[in-house]
């Protein structure tokens, strides 16, 4: 029988506020074990969370960008389960009355097309300790608490069950970690765990509209393990129904090193987590000019960026999709065009060359050697026929290499292009002269040996003969030869 | 209404007590006459007030997001049961 898979998911993004969601102590990583609590986030008696007001900021501000609506009466809860990464033995969440509902983001699938995924609701929260277990750090029998990550502000964004495959699950989370990106609100490293995922999966018989029962996928923390993760759900539920099996409503934790999911039952005996409303939290309202004041700081988003480098500079949607993943790669290339330069070639330098070095050297655009402005020179240069296109592929790699502009590597290197057809010609004569016999074979029908000659010119001049005129010249003396 | 043992259990399950069969029939009784209680209020009809999500009519309590250490980097120690390898250590939680 063929299936069709169900997928949704909830995606985890820590905020890069400067201090917690609920009291003062930093939110930002790498600092020494356990340094950065105080009793507010250590859940000592007594304490009194405050809420801090750039989150709830940053909520809305993303609730926008993806079309929720936002909520004028929210309200904090607590999820209560006892796990030693959360000291006070609940966590302060938010159930009834989110920040955000509804809302969603537009996907392209690999065929062109275009898909939305639709948002359920996004809500704010603080998030949990980190654990190291047995002899991972210490003796077998203990587990080590690393309280830093209390209380970091996080967003929770789940999705409706709308994505079909994990391919639409990784474009879903591109797409989404693209515009937390944009917007500023997370820094969304997936390495350091400001990026987390979680998949509901099911899977139900093609063509049916009853969902099957769900698994949940926990512990994603890259977009390939994602992928595969989530295949590896599909895989095994249709396996297990077509044994004869069901399939339970669970937890599975994803090993990436085995390639499979395992089930958590053990471990969270009867999920019980008995919300309620936060007694220490009042209720959040929000106000219209609040919300006005953060559309207003809204800056271009990734779908109307895209729109506008095809409209204003006649970009390919390829392009224009690559360029605008990142707003600083965006930001780069229309830097690069104020040199002048013709947008496609910027964009094809772009998406060869520069996004090459940042990846292999793990730079941002800003820290390219290559500067916009250097990148623009360079176009220039081969628009207005001083090097051809082949040089530049040179000029690029000196410029990596030495980080100087590529005008003075040029002329320090002499390799100003010969445009000049005299000088030419004398080469394409010589060339003719001392290889009678592929000129015969040429002259025989063999007119693909016309490469080889260009070649040869090219070796000659030393890449420096304008190829569209050596070409021309060759097969005009070839003919009379 | 009345619980059942098995209620009773299950509560006690979650608060993380551990119940003797006497106390567990001695709760029984009593969280069931509490609820009961508690149960009074159904009698109201309520169908047009606001449900009440804080018993304070306060809003709007922020803090700016400003970061300060009000806490030396070694005091969460101070009141930890047991620390190991400059970590909280609790009992291990997951086997292998």
């Amino acid at each position: 029988m063929d299936y069709t898979a169900v997928i949704g998911l909830e995606v985890h993004t820590q905020l890069s506020t400067e201090s917690k969601i609920f009291c003062s102590c930093s939110a930002g990583f790498g600092a020494e074990v356990n340094a950065n609590t105080c009793p507010v986030c250590l859940g000592m008696p007594g304490m009194l969370p405050v809420l801090n007001k750039e989150v709830v900021s940053r909520g809305i501000k993303l609730g926008l960008a993806v079309g929720s609506s936002i909520a004028r009466t929210s309200i904090f809860a607590r999820k209560n389960y006892f796990y030693p990464d959360l000291p006070k033995g609940y966590q302060i969440s938010q159930y009834e009355l989110p920040i955000c509902e509804g809302g969603g983001l537009e996907i392209t699938l690999s065929d062109g097309s275009r898909k939305r995924i639709a948002l359920t609701r996004i809500h704010m929260e603080e998030d949990a300790g980190k654990l190291i277990h047995g002899q991972n750090l210490g003796h077998p029998d203990s587990s080590y608490v690393d309280l830093n990550r209390t209380g970091v502000p996080l967003l929770e964004i789940v999705s409706e069950p709308e994505l079909r495959s994990s391919e639409e699950a990784k474009l879903y989370l591109e797409k989404l970690k693209t515009i937390l990106e944009y917007l500023g609100v997370s820094d969304c490293n997936m390495e350091e765990g400001s990026l987390r995922c979680d998949a509901n999966v099911s899977v139900m018989p093609k063509g049916s509209d009853t969902f099957g029962t769900r698994a949940e996928v926990k512990n994603m923390n890259s977009f390939r393990y994602l992928q595969k993760a989530i295949d590896y759900e599909i895989e095994r539920q249709i396996a297990l129904i077509e044994e004869g099996g069901v399939v339970v409503q669970e937890s599975r934790l994803y090993n990436p090193d085995r390639n499979v999911t395992i089930s958590m039952r053990s471990k969270e005996e009867a999920h019980d987590y008995r919300y309620f409303p936060d007694p220490d939290l009042v209720t959040l309202e929000v106000s219209d000019e609040w919300v006005e004041d953060v559309r207003n700081s809204l800056p271009e988003l990734p779908d109307a960026k895209r729109t506008r480098f095809m409209e204003r500079y006649s970009l390919p949607l390829y392009d224009a999709d690559v360029l605008t993943k990142s707003r600083d790669v965006a930001d780069y290339f229309e830097e690069a065009l104020k040199t002048g330069g013709a947008p496609k070639t910027i964009s094809n330098w772009i998406m060869g060359d520069i996004l090459r070095i940042i990846n292999e050297r793990s730079l941002t655009p800003a820290q390219c050697p290559i500067t916009p402005v250097m990148l623009g020179e360079l176009v220039s240069l081969i628009e207005n026929k001083t090097i051809s296109g082949k040089i530049a592929k040179t000029v690029m790699e000196e410029m990596e290499k030495s980080g100087k502009n590529p005008k003075a590597i040029v002329e320090e290197k002499g390799l100003v292009q010969i445009t000049d057809s005299s000088a030419i010609e004398t080469e394409v004569d010589k060339i003719i002269d001392c290889n009678p016999g592929q000129v015969a074979a040429y002259k025989g029908g063999k007119e693909q040996l016309i490469g080889w000659f260009v070649g040869q010119v090219m070796k000659a001049t030393r890449g420096k003969a304008n190829p569209g005129v050596v070409n021309e010249l060759l097969k005009e003396k070839l003919d009379k030869a | 209404m009345s619980l059942t043992e098995e209620d009773v259990r299950r509560v006690a399950t979650l608060a993380r007590l551990e119940l003797s069969v006497e106390e567990t029939q001695k709760f029984r009784g009593q969280l069931s006459s509490i609820i009961d209680y508690i149960g009074q209020l159904n009698e109201l009809d309520t169908n047009d007030v606001e449900p009440t999500s804080h018993a304070l009519d306060l809003k709007n309590a922020f803090r700016e997001d400003v970061c300060e250490r009000k806490f030396d980097k070694e005091s969460w120690k101070s009141n930890a049961p047991q620390t190991g390898h400059g970590h909280f250590r609790v009992p291990r939680v997951i086997e292998e």
